[in-house]
């Protein structure tokens, strides 16, 4: 299509810089400088996208980011990115978009059959229908319903593109560079202020921008600007410029988030760009100049491509140098739209009718235009449109008649007045007051350190605008300790001030229940939907907004939320600040996942903490697995294996040979100092004073309910110093635990805690034939068992590497482990290795572990425990010092609740049917088949299968379990309840006597 | 994010903090002679409040420090840190310096 619609001013777009692109296949010409609805409305575009619920076609209605309708998908393959505003878009060459919500095409679209059915989808339809059968919900219903109402999908491939996150601090930051923004990022700045100004579109100027007529100072408006940002530029140290920056939310401390759009506009961006910055930005003080939204009419029928807010248009002519349309009819109740017919009766579109609804419209604007030779209506209501995919005619209605007019045009503008934006302001939790007079709400107390200026403040004129800016600009740098700055004034002319609104639902002549006349365009609400929300009991706006949705969208409700508000205030009989006003909520537009989530993806999602031999694990061919951030070798199997034999095969070495296994994972703590015995006494079940340097006891420790927390060897290196090893997972959280116990509660004890679980490797080396393995390497220790018996250790060197040397076993072999500085981990590792293939001995891996500690009856803290199981329940009774007057959760051990006889205790399950492999989480009941609601006795903790026993085995928690052995209980599953014996949780050498070789 | 006053290093971010419960809280000096009531109140009940509360929080990523924190539960505001052991604050006294 050629460029017709195009008015002989260009507006801010470069006409000798072509720019062609694609919407839906088909190819448009625009300009640089042109946003994608600017380009299309050029072309003579206005269906943009189709609606969310009923499929109507929709045209795009605002000329910034609270466009409801024209929601577009930019860009293909991993690129592809939905619901992105068309006002928003800037145009570049070769730019890709596509519609949304319509099949197969946007002009013919099956979904608008929900138009039709629209009596199935009133206000709660998803409350009212679909509610049976149940199932059905999920599997039939949910699928056809978010297939057909919906948006634009997201690419299902990996982000190509890389963000990046900057923290940021000034004194002042303003957000929106229109004219109070503009003015109060001048006065600030020039105090000396370290200032920051951030606005969402591409330029800065914001509604100065769309001036034709006004001059500042002698300027006309755009020159102002440009002289504006150019002293802002030269203060470079301590201005920094943000344009295309949103700010989306406002949090505590006056803490706010920007998300700069840096690559989203270029046809070809540099790589190294990120698409998206995240500024997190600690401000000092703050101006909000986020000015107003221009508010829709709601009348029957407001939704016709076509039809669009009347200052809306006004940009799109003045900015753009686009005429929207051929012949307009303008719809309003607020001055400011005269103001629009007169600017686009100069591009070139005919006015054919100006109806205010307002009884008198006497202002210089009105005036105006009447002079202009305008035909202005008052006391006349718009009350429906016609037209498909464009609207053809506006009806209009004299208020209090039931004759209806219709007027041939190709646009209707609209304009309801204007909502202050005062959502940045309600985010740093201030409080809103209704101002009765202009029936907005507007900012009151603040609660964080800042100011809103302009019309975000409800400032209704461009003078206003520019004395909130400078003052607040002044404000916020004297508050902020900058130089007192001087006050400044601008001179104004060319502007004529608008007043006005109107709340609610347009009157009409039409069957109220027959009409749509749409509030919420994004999520397809009407007037209708509000009334029976409220019909149906709903009081609260909170809950008029769940049930009709109005407001929910992405679009935050921007456009729609005071008509919704004054349609239920209208419909409960009460005031609308009686009603109430729905919570604001972060982010104010939509921002990308990828500005979010930021680096933290891929490698950089997580640590990854690595022991000294996982290369040599990787080589052998080691399967890992992640243990907290930690990867482990989970085992090594032999070509041909999977992990079901390769583990059998390790579990049946280390009990006849040995194994060697790298326990570099577990905490190490270093407890030193003169009270170390009593801080480890206090901490600790066990009693310590009495232990010798040079042995080692299986440490229990509880928090202070009682339930154990955490377990390990301990060895008592010296009088004063002490080794614990926690478990892999637990070991900043005993850390945190012992430094809360020293700090809080017994600072008065010398001692010192640090962790030392990087600084060592250690290389676990477990059977018969560990002794013979160690003996070649160690230098200056009898590893005797006279001398060195087991739960000793001994301090020495190992390949003339000095090692903590401790004879301790998790498997019920003889057993060593090697502690050595970590630099040294692999290479003792190998050496240790060349020694054990002698003996044909094998690596092993986490799951032969746990199967070898589960023979024995040993328990791993979260998995044989959770949080509520007492020393008692496992057995372990015996590591409590009985003789010692305190320790953390002694207490807790004797209160009712945790000396009842049913508690839960650790037992060993065998299955009747040897073979039988029971689940680990599966439940045992007393019968086999129990109807629904039974409580089961317990759970089965750990389950193997074992090759020393040639049988499957299992740990278990049951209720009164040592009570119950022999008994035969049962674990239903799917397939039928299996039958388990109860015996003791020790399968394997239950006099430990392979333990003293 | 919250900026926290560490009364040993100043205000630092919110991540390198943790938070530790309410506090003030002090363990009974001989656990043995408290009856069951006593100490399940110690083990559970807390004030919860809606407004002022006095918690414990761990610089864990810089000094490592337990100390405490008069916050507001409403608005997040933090009125008062001071280091573990030291007395309660008066804590009319601190709404009445916050308010000036």
């Amino acid at each position: 299509m050629s460029l017709t619609l195009r008015a002989k001013r260009s507006g801010r777009v470069d006409r000798t810089k072509p720019l062609s692109f694609t919407f839906d296949g088909k190819t448009y010409r625009g300009f640089e400088g042109d946003t994608l609805a600017s380009a299309l409305l050029a072309n003579g575009v206005h269906l943009m996208g189709r609606s969310f619920k009923y499929h109507r076609p929709r045209g795009v209605i605002t000329a910034g980011s609270d466009e409801p309708n024209a929601l577009v998908s930019v860009g293909s393959g991993a690129r592809h990115t939905p619901n992105l505003r068309a006002p928003q878009v800037e145009l570049y060459d070769g730019l890709v978009a596509k519609s949304q919500n319509a099949w197969p095409s946007l002009s013919f679209d099956v979904g608008a059959i929900n138009n039709f059915l629209s009596p199935l989808f009133v206000a709660g339809f998803y409350y009212k229908t679909f509610m049976w059968p149940n199932v059905a919900w999920k599997k039939l219903y949910e699928p056809i319903i978010r297939r057909a109402a919906g948006l634009g999908t997201a690419s299902s491939e990996p982000d190509p593109d890389h963000y990046s996150t900057r923290f940021a601090h000034c004194d002042v930051l303003v957000v929106g560079s229109g004219p109070a923004g503009l003015s109060a990022a001048l006065s600030a700045a020039r105090t000396g202020a370290r200032v920051i100004l951030c606005d969402e579109q591409a330029e800065f100027g914001g509604s100065l921008l769309s001036e034709l007529h006004a001059t500042v100072d002698g300027k006309p408006a755009a020159q102002w600007v440009e002289e504006a940002v150019a002293e802002l530029k030269a203060l470079a140290g301590t201005v920094t410029l943000l344009p295309r920056t949103q700010a989306f939310g406002y949090f505590a401390q006056n803490f706010l988030g920007l998300v700069e759009r840096v690559t989203d506009h270029l046809a070809t961006p540099d790589p190294k760009l990120p698409r998206d910055r995240l500024w997190q930005v600690r401000a000092k003080e703050v101006v909000i100049a986020a000015g107003a939204h221009e508010r829709p009419m709601v009348f029957p029928d407001n939704d016709r491509p076509g039809i669009m807010l009347a200052d809306a248009a006004r940009t799109y002519a003045n900015r753009y140098g686009v005429r929207p349309g051929g012949r307009a009819v303008v719809a309003t109740a607020h001055d400011s739209a005269y103001q629009a017919a007169l600017d686009l009766k100069a591009a070139g579109v005919s006015i054919e009718l100006i109806a205010d609804l307002r009884k008198e419209a006497n202002g210089p604007l009105p005036m105006a235009a009447r002079a202009a030779g305008i035909r202005v209506e008052t006391g006349m209501a718009i009350t429906g449109s016609t037209g498909r995919l464009r609207v053809n005619a506006a009806l209009v209605s004299k208020l209090g008649t039931d004759g209806e007019e219709a007027i041939p045009c190709d646009l209707i503008l609209m304009c309801g007045g204007w909502t202050p934006s005062v959502h940045l302001f309600s985010q740093s939790r201030g409080k809103l007051v209704f101002d009765d007079a202009r029936q907005v709400f507007i900012p009151g107390e603040s609660a964080q350190a800042e100011r809103s200026a302009g019309a975000c403040k409800g400032s209704e004129t461009l003078a206003q605008a520019f004395e909130d800016g400078f003052a607040a600009g002044l404000d916020a740098a004297a508050k902020a300790g900058c130089a007192q700055g001087k006050a400044t004034q601008v001179k104004l002319a060319g502007v004529l001030d608008a007043h006005g609104g109107f709340l609610g639902a347009v009157p009409h002549p039409h069957d109220a229940g027959r009409v749509k006349a749409f509030v919420d365009y994004q999520n397809d609400v009407t007037a209708k939907d509000i009334k029976l929300a409220t019909r149906e009991g709903m009081r609260s706006i909170e809950h008029v907004k769940r049930y009709t949705t109005t407001g929910m969208a992405t679009d935050q409700g921007k456009l729609s939320n005071m008509n919704a508000l004054a349609i239920a205030a209208e419909a409960l009989g009460k005031p609308i600040p009686a009603v109430g006003l729905t919570t604001f909520r972060q982010p104010y537009t939509p921002i990308s996942f990828g500005a979010m989530a930021n680096h933290s993806r891929g490698d950089l999602f997580d640590p990854v903490r690595k022991t000294a031999t996982h290369a040599w694990a990787e080589a052998q061919g080691a399967v890992f697995e992640d243990v907290g951030l930690w990867k482990r070798a989970w085992y090594f199997p032999h070509a041909g294996e999977d992990m079901h034999a390769a583990v059998l095969r390790e579990c049946k070495t280390v009990r006849d040979s040995a194994g060697v296994f790298d326990a570099s994972t577990l905490g190490k703590i270093e407890v030193v100092g003169p009270d170390a015995a009593e801080f480890m006494n206090i901490l600790y079940t066990n009693p310590w004073s009495k232990l010798e340097v040079g042995r080692c006891r299986y440490g229990l420790m509880l928090n202070e309910a009682g339930f154990v927390m955490d377990d390990g060897v301990v060895g008592r290196i010296a009088e004063d110093r002490f080794h614990v090893t926690t478990t892999t997972g637990g070991a900043p959280r005993v850390l945190n635990h012992m430094e809360d116990y020293l700090q809080t509660e017994f600072p008065n004890l010398k001692v010192a805690l640090t962790s030392t679980t990087e600084q060592y490797s250690v290389v676990a080396v477990q059977g018969p034939n560990a002794r013979k393995i160690i003996a070649p390497l160690i230098d200056g220790i009898d590893i005797s068992n006279e001398a060195m018996p087991h739960m000793s250790v001994r301090l020495g060197k190992i390949c003339g590497v000095p090692t903590r040397l401790f004879r301790m076993s998790f498997t019920g072999e003889l057993g060593f482990e090697v502690n050595v500085p970590a630099d040294y981990g692999q290479a003792i590792w190998e050496a240790i290795w060349a020694e054990a293939q002698k003996y044909e001995a094998c690596a092993y891996g986490t799951e032969t572990m746990h199967v070898l500690r589960a023979e024995k009856g040993y328990i791993i803290v979260g998995q044989e425990t959770d949080g509520t199981v007492t020393p008692n329940d496992l057995g372990l009774d015996w590591a409590i010092g009985k003789a010692k007057p305190d320790f953390v959760g002694k207490r807790s051990l004797t209160r009712p609740d945790l000396v009842k006889a049913d508690r839960k205790q650790l037992v060993g399950l065998l299955t009747v049917e040897p073979q039988t492999v029971l689940e680990e989480g599966a439940q045992i009941t007393l019968i086999g088949n129990p109807p629904a609601g039974t409580s089961a006795l317990g759970h089965v903790t750990s389950s193997y299968q074992s090759a020393v026993l040639g049988r499957s085995f299992a740990l278990a928690i049951v209720s009164a379990g040592r009570a119950r052995m022999g008994e035969t209980l049962y674990v239903p599953m799917p397939d039928g309840p299996i039958a388990v014996t109860v015996t003791d949780p020790v399968f394997y050498d239950k006099e430990g006597a392979k333990l003293h070789v | 994010m919250l900026l926290i006053p560490c009364p040993h290093c100043g205000n630092r971010p919110e991540l390198e903090f943790r938070y530790a419960g309410e506090a003030h809280i002090a363990r009974p000096a001989d656990p043995s002679t408290t009856s069951d009531q006593e100490w399940a109140e110690y083990l559970y009940f807390r004030s919860n409040p809606k407004g002022l509360h006095i918690e414990r929080w761990r610089h864990v990523s810089g000094c490592a420090r337990f100390f405490n924190c008069v916050r507001d539960t409403v608005s997040d505001k933090i009125l008062k840190t001071y280091p573990a052991g030291q007395p309660k604050p008066d804590l009319a006294e601190l709404v009445k310096e916050a308010g000036q």
